[in-house]
């Protein structure tokens, strides 16, 4: 059974990415006791499978590294992986979270050998690299992976290699009898960060993303430089494994498109211009990267990147709404369509791969948190309508940045603060 | 303090137990580590491992533990007792999982362990358990400077939180610009229409608070001391000067609009029919809902051009190189402006990408319903007159033409009121600081009067992932003094901002550090009769923590250290310390290591590495079965800004082969987390050559690389590059 000592003094804390981090974090070094709840097996979200940050291109994982750091060190940080809330029920400084947790089937005494991966037969699609590339049924979804405990796929529990993996393990560690928890936390105040999503490209019809094997999306992109990666870290394209060098990137893939996601994501064209960078890395003068835009959002400071992006001849920016894609068949090659409204060109341009710089919405709709919490008409939390005592930190609130994310999370952090500093002071 | 008695904990769990013999690492721990208790165990994190420490520490009286096991990254909470020193020989990550099995490199693994166990049992002997700072305040009111929207946003959460808060305002009133504008951009839904700016409650909740005490018409003429025990001198309204004590600090200080008389080419200041964005705001106002009339001749406006990126986004010399971020939003707001009162005005923004990221694309929307035009082109001209032509180069059509409007608004760009450019400014004589006009806080630290600028004028943090990462400890920036940014965006980072002044008190009152290192209760002190007043720790602290007294000797804020270490690194004479992380816990480390004689083919190579990214990249390396020199001892140091020469030095000569130095990205996008590190040790190994030549060494046995937390393959390469290299050129001679 999970042992979680919470009162109503304590801060829940819903998702394990970067925005929940921090909130957690900043909290607890205020001297708050928080729960930090993440579904998955690891903390980190979608910014531990980033390659690089725009605009500094920095990992990642080094920030990540800091606050893992943090994390161990603070006795007033629970973190719960594998984990769910199921309902809130209750008030302002008084709340009851009920949370399922699902079996890791390996427990606290797993030291991170790796024994059991390498007995284990069985792969999987790895979820870490959005599908692509194989993982063992028993696995560390990557080497910064915390809690550093390894997770049995429960597809492999009544097959030889769940045995197999039991054995493996000489501390006992795998333990093929563990149960799904259900637990109930009292919690003065909440914040939500359930991050987002990538929107589903396969929706965005006239982009064959389901078709093509040489379109995918902006976040397939960034895990391709991972040299553990499903590529080893080349940057080579899906259906022959072609070195990619002429790479075109369609933005607002999904987002501005009342068909679609009517907001605008935001980071897409800082990611492009980042990813831009990765193709050059990798072929130097023998990259050629087209960007094709409606506007390049490089709010505030980003400028500077914009125009460094701009002054490299190997980058192409065409203001247009790419109309369609096809494939030339004999090569594999997708052939961009549309009109250059510079000038009204139309254009049919092939490239060796091509990257949705797709749109971002929430993971969660905030309208089925909880009653009281009200989501706006994208899914994200109403800043103006939440209870007072359920806060939306990162993108489950808005489509944002990192930077923008973490200032947020750290605002969401204070606000649970008052809430349970409110409750402090009346039970004083 | 009790004496140290060292409990040495070998681990035989992962393999260590069939790779190593565990015995002998035992019997070096006692007898060569001076480890009272030593004890083996077959699985060392489990829990009867952990409670087997813990009766030694309680019964035992076992106050330093070295866990000979994995990696100090693994298992950190398991091993984490308090009150007590705590080494990590990195025995699994470190050796088992980076060299082959083999049967013929036995004896260099087991070397290896043996080593790590001789140079963690080393640092222990010389760490002590850290105290924490005793030189604390505890003050934990905050103040605010600014009074906009920003710093009474940030005064309000503080207060809410239960601290109190000084708010000083330079002008007569509170609210700022955002006071002077007839509306706001919608921050609800369906964000289609201009709201209310919430200027006037936010006033009022400040005047209602009595936690929130106001200084308006009031500047800060000085700023001492150290979060937690800052003073500030306030000069008054009545003239006077008040001084006050405060915890933490946010700067507030906000922007200046860009001055569009700078902009004559687009008709400012030839003719009063060009406004600014604030103007319009004024014209607004004094419609109040009635038609907009022009400044000229009060005809009513029935058309209007919005030139964007005015003076913004430009390379010309004088003009704002980046974007305000804003401003598109307030055009269209502004346009809304004129057709809400009447949709048959001619209303035209001109711009070149407009930016309205998320739901700003619906305002974007409404926008565009309610009959405003956009244009993608570049202003080049506004030509006075009573019927105004802007002369534009439209990018769609790819031709020049001309627009033609009673009025014409410049949507110019924020400039940061962040005060003197302590980087530009001569710093004055310590001591001799006299309050400066332009100067916000006019600090009395040693670097200088304000805050380190990032760039474009603004104070911004220069972490993505840790945007309050400031570099002066307890004083933050919020708002558009740190970036350019809209209303919703200061109001979130205002409110972050509190809570981080919040931290900083809490931590400052118990002796903690901040981020990065945060909770650390160690903080460096000097050796006042060995110091040679330098001033290089002074000088190259990252933080502005270390001041100079009146007799020239570094005066230690402790409360403002970041515990990086800098300093130590920089102390030519080797006076400076940290009770856990010293000259010599480090350097009995390097000399711990048992040095094999010239001639047995077994070099040693030292690798000093950034605790934060490259030894990271090492054990991650570990755990995917990539493999380096056994002949390698790495010591994680907490930057490599900390990394004194005298342990290159005393490397070379007690007979190491190569010194390898790791550490983060420098130059502009440094990511070096203690800013200033990783440059600093490049600069002074820069000059290591020398010493080579000195004791007669090849220059390439010492390598200083940026090394980044995701060279989980070149790390290795790295070493084992230095390992080929020795081979080349030989043994050290220096061996004893």
């Amino acid at each position: 059974m999970t042992d979680v000592v919470a009162t109503n003094e304590t801060i829940l804390v819903v998702g394990g990415g970067i925005s929940g981090m921090t909130a957690a974090l900043e909290a607890a070094e205020c001297g708050k006791d928080v729960v930090l709840l993440e579904k998955s097996p690891s903390l980190g979200g979608r910014v531990s499978q980033l390659y690089k940050y725009f605009p500094k291109l920095c990992h990642p994982t080094c920030g990540m590294e800091i606050n893992l750091k943090r994390i161990k060190a603070n006795k007033r940080i629970r973190v719960l992986t594998l984990a769910e809330v199921s309902a809130i029920t209750g008030k302002p400084g008084d709340y009851t979270a009920t949370i399922r947790i699902s079996p890791r089937y390996v427990n606290e005494h797993c030291t991170a050998c790796g024994a059991c991966a390498e007995a284990v037969a069985a792969e999987f699609d790895n979820e870490f690299n959005y599908g692509m590339g194989k993982r063992k049924g028993a696995y560390l979804s990557s080497a910064m992976a915390y809690p550093q405990r390894y997770v049995i796929d429960p597809r492999i529990l009544g097959t030889p290699d769940a045995e197999k993996a039991k054995s493996a393990c000489k501390y006992n560690a795998v333990d093929l009898g563990m149960k799904e928890e259900t637990v109930n936390l009292k919690v003065g105040a909440v914040v939500w960060a359930t991050g987002w999503k990538p929107y589903d490209a396969n929706k965005i019809q006239p982009y064959g993303y389901d078709r093509y094997k040489n379109v995918i999306t902006s976040v397939e992109f960034e895990r391709l430089m991972d040299p553990f990666g499903p590529t080893g870290g080349k940057l080579v394209r899906p259906s022959d494994g072609k070195e990619a060098k002429n790479v075109a990137f369609i933005q607002c893939a999904g987002s501005r498109d009342r068909n679609h996601l009517k907001h605008c994501s935001r980071i897409c064209c800082m990611a492009s211009l980042k990813q831009s960078t990765y193709v050059r890395e990798k072929y130097a003068d023998d990259a050629n990267v087209s960007i094709y835009y409606i506007d390049i959002r490089a709010i505030d400071r980003f400028e500077d990147f914009y125009k460094r992006i701009q002054a490299d001849p190997k980058v192409k920016f065409i203001k247009s709404k790419v109309a369609n894609i096809t494939e030339d068949k004999a090569t594999g090659n997708p052939i961009l369509h549309g009109v250059d409204t510079e000038g009204y060109h139309r254009y049919d341009n092939p490239h060796d791969l091509v990257v949705l710089a797709i749109g971002m919405e929430p993971s969660v709709d905030a309208s089925r948190i909880m009653p009281g919490v009200k989501a706006d008409a994208s899914g994200f939390i109403d800043i103006n309508a939440t209870t007072e005592a359920v806060f939306g930190a990162g993108c489950a609130s808005n489509a944002l940045d990192v930077n923008r994310s973490v200032q947020n999370a750290t605002a969401a952090a204070l606000r649970a603060i008052q809430v349970v500093n409110r409750v402090s002071r009346a039970e004083a | 303090m009790a004496d140290t008695k060292i409990g040495a904990y070998i681990c035989k769990g992962c393999g260590i137990g069939e790779r190593l013999d565990t015995a002998q690492l035992a019997m070096i721990a006692q007898k060569e580590g001076k480890a009272q208790v030593v004890r083996e165990h077959e699985f060392l994190c489990n829990s009867q491992g952990v409670e087997m420490i813990k009766n030694d520490i309680a019964n035992e009286g076992v106050n330093h533990v070295v866990i000979a096991a994995c990696s100090r990254r693994s298992k950190a909470e398991t091993f984490n007792f308090d009150n007590v020193a705590i080494s990590r020989a990195n025995l699994r990550e470190g050796v088992i999982w980076i060299t082959p099995a083999d049967d013929d490199k036995k004896e260099i693994v087991q070397e290896m362990a043996a080593d790590y166990v001789r140079m963690g049992c080393a640092e222990s002997l010389k760490m002590q358990i850290p105290a924490g700072n005793p030189s604390h305040g505890n003050n934990k009111r905050i103040l605010v400077v600014g009074g906009g929207v920003s710093g009474m946003t940030a005064a309000i959460e503080a207060s809410k939180t239960g601290y109190d808060v000084l708010l000083v305002e330079k002008t007569g009133s509170l609210g700022g610009w955002a006071a002077k504008l007839h509306k706001r951009v919608p921050n609800t839904e369906p964000y289609a229409n201009p709201m209310d700016t919430g200027v006037a409650d936010l006033i009022k909740k400040i005047e209602s608070d009595k936690h929130i005490k106001v200084h308006l018409n009031s500047t800060i003429t000085k700023t001492s001391g150290a979060p937690g025990q800052f003073s500030a001198d306030i000069s008054t309204e009545s003239g006077g000067t008040a001084t006050e004590n405060i915890g933490a600090i946010i700067m507030a200080s906000g922007f200046t609009p860009y001055d569009m008389n700078k902009l004559p080419h687009l008709g400012a200041g030839k003719s009063k029919d060009v406004v600014d964005q604030l103007g319009l705001e004024a014209l607004a106002k004094a419609a109040n809902g009635g038609p907009i009339k022009r400044p000229s001749d009060g005809k009513i406006v029935s058309s209007v051009v919005f030139v964007q990126c005015a003076g913004q986004r430009s390379d010309k010399e004088g003009e704002l190189p980046y974007c305000s971020g804003h401003c598109c939003n307030t055009s269209i707001k502004q346009a809304m402006y004129f057709k809400d009162q009447n949709k048959d005005i001619d209303t035209v923004v001109m711009y070149t990408d407009l930016r309205t990221p998320g739901n700003g694309e619906d305002f974007y929307r409404s926008a565009q319903k309610k009959g405003v035009i956009f244009t993608k082109g570049v202003a080049s001209e506004v030509v006075p007159g009573s019927e105004l032509q802007v002369k534009f180069q439209d990018k769609i059509l790819n031709e020049d033409a001309i627009a033609k409007a009673d009025l014409v608004v410049l949507a110019t760009g924020q400039v940061a009121n962040s005060g003197v450019d302590i980087e530009q400014v001569p710093q004055d004589e310590p001591g001799k600081w006299a309050a400066n006009k332009q100067s916000v806080l006019n600090m009395v630290y040693r670097q200088g009067k304000d805050l380190p600028l990032l760039k474009h004028g603004f104070n911004d943090s220069h972490f993505i992932c840790f945007p309050y990462e400031t570099r002066r400890t307890g004083i933050y920036t919020a708002g558009p003094v740190r970036r350019p940014m809209d209303m919703v965006q200061a109001i979130e980072d205002a409110t972050g901002a509190a809570l981080k002044a919040i931290q900083a008190v809490e931590n400052a009152s118990l002796g903690r550090a901040a981020h990065p290192r945060s909770g650390d209760l160690s903080f460096p002190t000097f050796r006042r009769e060995g110091c040679t007043q330098c001033k290089r720790c002074t000088v190259e602290c990252p933080f502005g923590a270390i001041d100079e007294d009146e007799q020239r000797y570094p005066q230690f804020n402790e409360s403002r250290c970041r515990r990086c270490g800098t300093c130590m690194g920089a102390c030519p004479v080797r006076v400076i310390s940290f009770e856990n992380y010293s000259v010599d816990t480090v350097g009995s480390q390097i000399k711990g290591v048992d040095m094999p004689d010239q001639f047995s083919e077994k070099p040693r190579i030292l690798v000093l590495a950034c605790e934060n990214d490259a030894y990271p990249a090492l054990d991650m390396a570990a755990m995917n079965h990539i493999q380096y020199s056994a002949f390698t001892r790495v010591i994680p140091v907490r930057c490599l800004g900390s990394i004194n020469t005298i342990w290159v030095t005393d490397a070379l000569n007690s007979g190491y082969d190569g010194v390898i130095l790791m550490g983060c990205q420098k130059g502009e996008n440094y990511q070096c987390h203690f800013v200033k590190g990783s440059e600093i040790a490049h600069t002074r190994m820069s000059k290591i050559d020398d010493t080579l030549k000195q004791l007669s060494l090849e220059v390439e046995r010492v390598k200083t690389y940026e090394v980044a937390i995701t060279d989980i393959q070149r790390a290795p390469a790295l070493i084992n590059e230095m390992a080929e290299t020795i081979q080349k050129i030989g043994m050290s001679p220096l061996k004893f």
